[in-house]
């Protein structure tokens, strides 16, 4: 439960280089990620564009690009489902993405982890989609093995 | 939410009163090694941020969990792993093809 952030590993069937360059390449990056970019990336650069997702092209699409270490590391700010268009975002601390790339012999590791979910305001939860049921009874069974492992001694 | 639940005192609180009856401060700090004021700071860092909500009994008040805001906040994580997912298969695609 007390984990800010989501951490996604995935292996890739494709060379190191192959994958940097659909991670920032801007318009390789559109078309995998669903987004129109106005233009490329530039560390240091808000990045402008738009979502090409069906049913959500209306969105504005903006990231502050932050590291570009070449076939190793990139990363960018943004404000996570900033879905609401009459809302001023700008306010909001925003998330980190970052893909961290690793050579391994059939192609390449993907590590993404985005984080900082801990400085989203808690009304913004509710703008998430509602998910199905049945989720409670799993946190709380990680709530209570967090318990025993973590603070029996607390004598609580 | 994270910095509330972050304490270990604070989780074993919410763990036991999610576990059954509503308590009263009396009850959670029997048993406990905390003294009655420190179960009370902890019960109001937890108030305030919607996960615990107290009423009052007579001279006592009674605390019992609210699963909303956590329930919320791991909908909300859940949709944003789920996004990424999502991407990421269309990335693999994308590389591999």
């Amino acid at each position: 439960m007390a984990n800010d952030r989501i951490e996604k590993r995935i292996e890739l069937k494709a060379p190191v280089s192959r994958v940097w360059r659909a991670l920032t390449d801007y318009r390789e990056f559109g078309e995998w990620f669903r987004v129109k970019l106005d233009g490329p990336f530039v560390p240091g650069e808000i990045s402008h564009g738009h979502i090409t997702y069906p049913g959500y092209q209306h969105l504005k699409w903006e990231a502050v690009i932050q590291k570009m270490e070449p076939e190793r590391l990139f990363s960018f700010t943004w404000h996570p489902y900033a879905i609401d268009q009459k809302k001023d975002y700008s306010n909001e601390t925003p998330t980190l993405v970052e893909f961290r790339l690793e050579k391994i012999p059939t192609g390449t590791l993907l590590l993404l982890t985005e984080s900082g979910f801990d400085k989203i305001p808690a009304d913004r939860h509710l703008e998430a989609f509602r998910m199905n049921d049945g989720g409670w009874t799993q946190q709380m069974k990680n709530i209570e093995s967090h318990v025993s492992q973590k603070s029996s001694s607390q004598g609580v | 939410m994270f910095a509330a639940l972050g304490d270990p005192t604070r989780l074993a609180l919410v763990a036991r009163l999610s576990r059954g009856q509503p308590c009263s401060i009396s009850q959670l700090t029997e048993g406990s090694r905390l003294t009655r004021q420190a179960i009370t700071k902890h019960l109001r860092v937890l108030e305030g941020v919607g996960i615990v909500r107290s009423v009052r009994a007579g001279r006592e008040s009674i605390y019992k969990f609210d699963p909303q805001p956590i329930e919320e906040l791991k909908q909300y994580l859940d949709s944003m792993s789920k996004q990424w997912d999502d991407a990421l298969s269309r990335l693999k695609a994308f590389v591999e093809s």
